[in-house]
């Protein structure tokens, strides 16, 4: 059985660090965007700015899934539909906004709709040109959906492969629904010609650092949750039931409330990160269910390491940072260079690049380790003797 | 579905466990087949039989792992423990151990004592759990009991496997249940484990009633028990070990092999 630790104190101070370079950003990436003037040394163009935030709403999304996919074992591989979500709900309010700036100059219909015939604003629609009510939107979508679709796969006790599978379904569902026009969002065009936010340019400086302000925060407030709950005795809860379900179900715990509950969180949390993704990248459309995508997010995780969080959210900004250079680079070998980098950090990095870093060990004996315990190569004089053992260390 | 209750009207001490009748197939193979057990309240009772005889069939029964297709499965004599799933049933009192040690690897030996121990088991609750000076106390007494108190704060991943068993025995002691179910907890511990094994069950079933599930012979008779043969799902003699190994049938279907 595969175990993931690391030293306590190393990953406590790991967190420590995590918190106070993205808080660092949070504040230093704005100023230097703002206050110096471009053409000077040391700014940081508008571009750069709205592209980290963008990274950052993905570290969010990475932590989301690394909560529980690292502490509880649940493997989702259709995250990025509560991004996706959290993201249309956002893109609605960001659509109402445009009022009679748009193409046909509605003042209620946004311009896909007047195109499409529409007579009248979809129910599903009201209350969206609030952005208090969007902000309950952005969570309670997602959140319901995880809630019921959770509850259901949770209490038949799906797990393992069957609840990946059936959440690639769920946002497989998802991506052929949002592609249709009568669904009311869009089609295959998506919600997009975003202008205001708050009253706000979406396109101003000042918006786009303060967005960036906000993705920081919202890594830093995700993080600090989660580690807050992994922390506590609900999280070894969750770790239990990712090491030994049936012990922890013979102990009397309810492990589907448990799978539930942080089902629920993790998606809420993905929600967040969509809604504060769309009005960066200034578009949401269905290519955001896409299956694909919700692997690339599990990929983010693996790579960086999961269990710890934090290795979750750098695995996300490294995939991204190098995805973004090479889809400039050399596009045509994207695909195989993430491949190459999720096989090679499985070869030799078991434990992610945060298992790297705080110190897991020679790689290559850790590389081993996917076919033996990590745990006892450690102290092995403690260990049980496991006549597989030797063979595989060597 | 009959609504009787067992027969403890007349009994000044209603048993601890009792299952009437009990029968469950699997795709027609019939794993228990007219299942009758009593164990006394703290009783300690040690079930054997060759493989396939249904002994762990009748764990998973008892703990609302699998439903009997027919028959009562009681706990004292007013739960009816057929209408309820696992974490209801361990909530209500019955602990059980498995017969591969399953402790929780990465966690601490505290640790896992801390999730045994019983308390509140909602989400909520865990979130905002403390552990207070007498749960605290608990833990260390329990360490000491199963030997492991300078490895409190080891990785129970790292113990060895009589300490991984010794670990679950301990954490089966911090749900306080009445009712302890143990699934041959001596395979592949030494023979001076195993005597600190039957030791340890020994002294636990002075407060608790204990089932022990078991194939060592040498355990079962260290364990000086009231001893249960099952075979083919049913129970085909019991009594003490000198007398079941007496028993004609017994000698044919397990000990004369």
């Amino acid at each position: 059985m595969a175990q993931y630790r690391t030293s306590r104190i190393l990953s406590d101070r790991a967190s420590l660090i995590f918190v106070a370079i993205v808080a660092a950003m949070a504040v230093i990436v704005p100023i230097l965007n703002l206050a110096i003037p471009q053409g000077s040394p040391g700014h940081v163009p508008t571009y750069i700015v709205t592209l980290m935030g963008k990274y950052l709403c993905y570290a969010m999304l990475a932590i989301a899934v690394d909560l529980i996919w690292g502490f509880c074992g649940i493997l989702s591989l259709g995250h990025g539909a509560f991004f996706a979500l959290g993201g249309y709900a956002m893109g609605m309010y960001l659509m109402r906004q445009i009022g009679t700036r748009g193409v046909y100059g509605n003042p209620v219909l946004p311009d896909f709709m007047v195109f499409l015939n529409y007579d009248h604003l979809p129910w599903y629609w009201l209350g969206s040109d609030s952005f208090l009510f969007t902000v309950f939107l952005i969570m309670a979508v997602p959140g319901l959906l995880a809630f019921v679709f959770g509850w259901l796969a949770f209490r038949s006790r799906v797990s393992g492969v069957y609840f990946s599978i059936i959440t690639q379904a769920l946002t497989y569902a998802l991506l052929l629904a949002f592609f249709r026009n009568d669904m009311g969002f869009g089609g295959n065009n998506g919600l997009t010609d975003f202008k205001d936010i708050l009253g706000f340019s979406v396109q101003a400086q000042g918006t786009r650092a303060t967005l960036f302000f906000l993705s920081a925060a919202g890594v830093v407030g995700a993080f600090l949750l989660c580690r807050w709950l992994v922390g506590s005795k609900f999280g070894r809860v969750l770790v239990g039931i990712r090491d030994a379900e049936s012990r922890t179900r013979f102990l009397g715990y309810r492990v589907e409330h448990y799978k539930l509950a942080v089902f629920t969180l993790s998606a809420v949390i993905a929600g967040i990160a969509g809604a504060l993704y769309v009005p960066q990248v200034g578009i949401i459309n269905p290519g955001e269910f896409s299956p694909a995508n919700s692997i690339e997010i599990v990929i983010w995780v693996a790579l960086g390491g999961r269990g710890t969080l934090w290795g979750a959210a750098l695995g996300a900004v490294l995939v991204n940072f190098t995805k973004t250079y090479f889809t400039g680079a050399a596009p045509e070998y994207w695909t195989y260079i993430l491949g190459a980098m999720f096989v090679l950090v499985t070869l030799f990095l078991p434990a992610g690049v945060a298992g790297a870093l705080t110190g897991g060990g020679h790689p290559l004996r850790r590389g081993l380790g996917l076919f033996t315990s990590m745990g006892r190569r450690k102290q092995p004089e403690g260990g049980a003797v496991d006549p597989a053992e030797p063979e595989a260390a060597r | 579905m009959s609504a009787h209750h067992p027969p403890q009207g007349a009994r000044p001490n209603p048993p601890a466990l009792y299952l009437n009748d009990v029968h469950v197939a699997f795709d027609g193979f019939k794993a228990i087949n007219g299942l009758n057990l009593i164990v006394e309240k703290g009783e300690l009772r040690a079930i054997i039989g060759p493989n396939g005889a249904g002994k762990t069939t009748m764990m998973d029964i008892i703990t609302g792992k699998t439903r009997p297709d027919k028959g009562e499965v009681f706990l004292r004599h007013d739960i009816d423990l057929t209408k309820k799933d696992e974490a209801e049933i361990a909530n209500l009192g019955i602990g059980r151990k498995f017969q591969k040690p399953s402790v929780f690897e990465s966690h601490t030996v505290y640790h896992n004592l801390e999730l045994a121990q019983k308390a509140p088991r909602g989400p909520l609750a865990a979130i905002f759990a403390r552990v207070s000076p007498e749960m605290e106390a608990r833990i260390e007494e329990v360490l000491g009991i199963i030997g492991l108190s300078d490895d409190r704060d080891r990785m129970a991943g790292n113990l060895s496997h009589g300490q991984k068993q010794w670990l679950e025995i301990g954490m089966l002691l911090m749900q306080e249940p009445d009712l302890l179910l143990v699934d041959e907890p001596v395979a592949g511990m030494t023979d001076a484990e195993t005597e600190q094994t039957a030791e340890l069950l020994k002294e636990i079933a002075k407060t608790r009633s204990v089932v022990v599930v078991e194939h060592d012979m040498t355990f079962v008779e260290q364990l000086g028990s009231k001893v249960t043969v099952l075979h083919e799902g049913t129970v085909i003699a019991e009594g003490p070990l000198s007398v079941v190994r007496e028993d004609p049938h017994v000698i044919e279907v397990y000990l004369g092999r």
